[in-house]
């Protein structure tokens, strides 16, 4: 244990007082100089003198403490000087008092009720904010489909086709394969519970309508919400970062048209696709679950499909798919636009590209099911 | 000024799969000199700084830093020699979740069990003698301009008071205003500090504002001398280097 003795005492000379520092005043020994110079007792003295003679290495938080000290003294209003300083040393301690500022004001407190109606407030503000940044966005692509619609050939058909291997047939495995997972387990819980009221039979209603209208759709969306929507806000947020999207807009090339309409289309075309797919791989995991437990055959659960599901079950779900693919590539394409800066700022805009793609997809999911219960299908 | 040599490199290969980049480099740095670094583009400035603060291992030769050999070095050992050197990368590499104070504060808290207040006060100070203004303590990086950007990553290097400081390409990106004034801030330290400094560069002006020897890059080897006896040197690359139409610009005198 090392005492701050070792490093300052202070002597009563007449009516002054004279402060011998010895030692190396180095970051190392910080924290025992830091309470030492602050703990040292200086009463109302006519004159202070501090003297550096015994220092032996010196580096600028040790000089940063002693000019502390000088600063602390001359405040009192007691007249402070140094004595026998190294040139070295005295080129650190005037240097170090140049920058001495003012502490940085302490930040404001504020009570906890207040923090959080703070919150609260700038959360709905910025909610508002983003629903009105989309609702232009949209108005933009909208124009801008429109525009390519009048003049075909600006549309980048190379793009257009890429991303929709990207979208489309690059995702084929994964959705079919969880849709299928999801039609196992779905028959599974749904033969379970039916046969406690001997209506095992239902499972094969259950399992249509549920996945015809709902859950192939909404699990679909939600796949390509985390693998597309999250890849097009990175890749346009890149763009962003390495200033491509500006020069793209100096040549005279419209990123809207460039960037946003081929992967906007790619997704509106894959979704339908990747629905219906989702859709049979769905039911197929739900076939292959009653045949295993109901002792039902394959033709049989067939012909009960056919019989007990309407057709337009499953056109409720589809209808959903463009509406989903649409919104989700518009939220990708947004966020990454929205990147500013830094690549930390890619990573955000990706991750609220995919929270508010999945949060859009299950409201306007909701949406639908109470259009489609008004309207009786 | 210059005393004993605080790195020393001796017969330094680095190889990249099939590409060599240095062949049997030789370089000393001595205690309390400004040690620049130059080379044409691919030359393989950066790698020997990143070879020298250990970020890249050579494929042979031997590297001392505080005349240890860094390949024989325990963990402990070589944490201890980093304390002893601070960097500041081209981009300033400042962490970007983190204010310039607390950016500044992260070696302080890696390395030394400091009171949370004295920290602050060395942040603060640390940054303000790096020349940025107080209220840039409390921003985050990415509000800062470039020129900003350089003096807290310096500011964040010379957090542990080190005897040597590294400097990759510390002007690049500057205008030429923010880049003198960035070459006297350099140059103010070092001798406020008794830094060693080693500095690789593109910058003509920097050269002659604070370098006191330079090394040149050149054919896989390091030519050193002073910028005068550079001058002199006969290699090609070397004599259009120091005489090109932008050294004729950057010479004190401007008439060489």
């Amino acid at each position: 244990m090392t005492a701050a003795s070792d490093w300052m005492t202070t002597k009563r000379t007449g009516d002054g007082l004279e402060i011998l520092l010895s030692g190396d005043w180095t970051i190392d020994h910080a924290n025992v100089l830091d309470a030492g110079t602050a703990a040292l007792h200086i009463d109302t003295a006519a004159a202070c003198t501090i003297d550096a003679a015994g220092i032996g290495r010196m580096d600028t938080v040790g000089a940063w403490l002693i000019d502390r000290l000088h600063r602390r003294i001359s405040a009192l209003g007691v007249d402070t000087g140094f004595r026998d300083v190294r040139p070295a040393h005295d080129v650190l301690l005037r240097r170090l008092d140049a920058v001495a500022d003012d502490p940085a004001p302490e930040p404001a407190r504020y009570s906890a009720l207040s923090v959080i109606a703070e919150r609260t407030g700038r959360a709905t503000i910025d909610a508002l904010a983003e629903a009105k940044d989309l609702l232009n966005f949209l108005g933009l692509a909208t124009v801008t489909a429109a525009r390519t619609l009048v003049q075909p050939r600006r549309f980048r058909a190379t793009a257009f086709v890429y991303h929709l291997e990207q979208v489309g047939l690059n995702a084929l495995p994964i959705v079919g394969l969880l849709s299928f997972l999801i039609g196992v387990v779905l028959a599974y819980q749904g033969a379970d519970q039916l046969r406690r009221f001997g209506a095992e039979i239902f499972t094969v209603n259950l399992l249509g309508i549920s996945i015809l209208r709902e859950m192939a759709i909404l699990l679909t969306a939600i796949i390509v919400a985390g693998r597309s929507g999250s890849a097009f806000a990175a890749q346009i947020g890149t763009m962003q970062v390495n200033e491509e999207v500006d020069a793209m807009r100096t040549i005279g090339l419209d990123p809207m048209e460039v960037l946003v309409l081929p992967r906007t289309f790619a997704l509106l075309v894959a979704m339908p696709l990747l629905a219906v797919y989702a859709d049979l791989m769905g039911l197929a995991g739900g076939a292959l679950m009653s045949v295993a437990t109901l002792d039902i055959t394959f033709t049989q659960f067939t012909e009960r499909l056919k019989d007990v599901v309407p057709i337009w079950a499953f056109w409720v779900g589809l209808i959903k798919a463009p509406v989903f693919g649409f919104v989700i590539a518009l939220v990708g394409c947004r966020e990454g636009l929205k990147v500013r800066g830094s690549a930390d700022s890619v990573g955000r805009q990706t991750t609220r590209a995919v929270v508010i793609g999945i949060f859009l997809v299950i409201i306007i999911d909701a949406v639908f099911s109470i259009f489609f219960s008004t309207v009786g299908v | 000024m210059a005393g004993e040599p605080v790195i020393s490199i001796r017969g330094l290969r680095t190889q990249f799969g099939r590409t060599v980049i240095h062949d049997g480099v030789d370089l000393d740095v001595l205690a309390g000199e400004v040690m620049g670094i130059v080379g044409a583009s691919g030359t393989g400035k950066s790698v020997l700084m990143r070879a020298i603060i250990g970020l890249l291992t050579p494929t042979a030769g031997t590297i001392s830093l505080f005349g240890a050999d860094t390949a024989a070095m325990s963990r402990r050992e070589r944490n201890a020699a980093e304390r002893r050197y601070g960097v500041l990368f081209q981009a300033s590499a400042l962490f970007s979740s983190l204010t310039v104070a607390q950016n500044v504060m992260v070696p302080l808290k890696e390395h030394t069990d400091i009171s949370p207040s004295l920290m602050a006060e060395i942040a603060s100070y640390k940054i303000a003698m790096s020349g940025l203004p107080h209220d840039a303590c409390a921003k985050y990086p990415s509000e800062l301009s470039g020129g900003m950007r350089k003096r807290a990553g310096l500011a964040r290097a010379l957090a542990l008071d080190p005897e040597i400081l590294f400097l990759d390409e510390p002007t690049a990106g500057l205008d030429p205003i923010g880049a003198a004034d960035f070459d006297n801030l350099i140059g103010d330290l070092q001798s406020t500090l008794g830094l060693t400094v080693v500095m690789v560069t593109h910058d003509l002006d920097s050269l002659y504002a604070i370098c006191d020897r330079v090394a040149v890059l050149v054919d896989k080897h390091a030519t050193i001398g002073t910028i005068e006896t550079l001058a002199e040197n006969r290699h090609p690359w070397i004599h259009d280097y120091f005489h090109g139409p932008r050294s004729r610009a950057a010479t004190p005198s401007g008439d060489t």
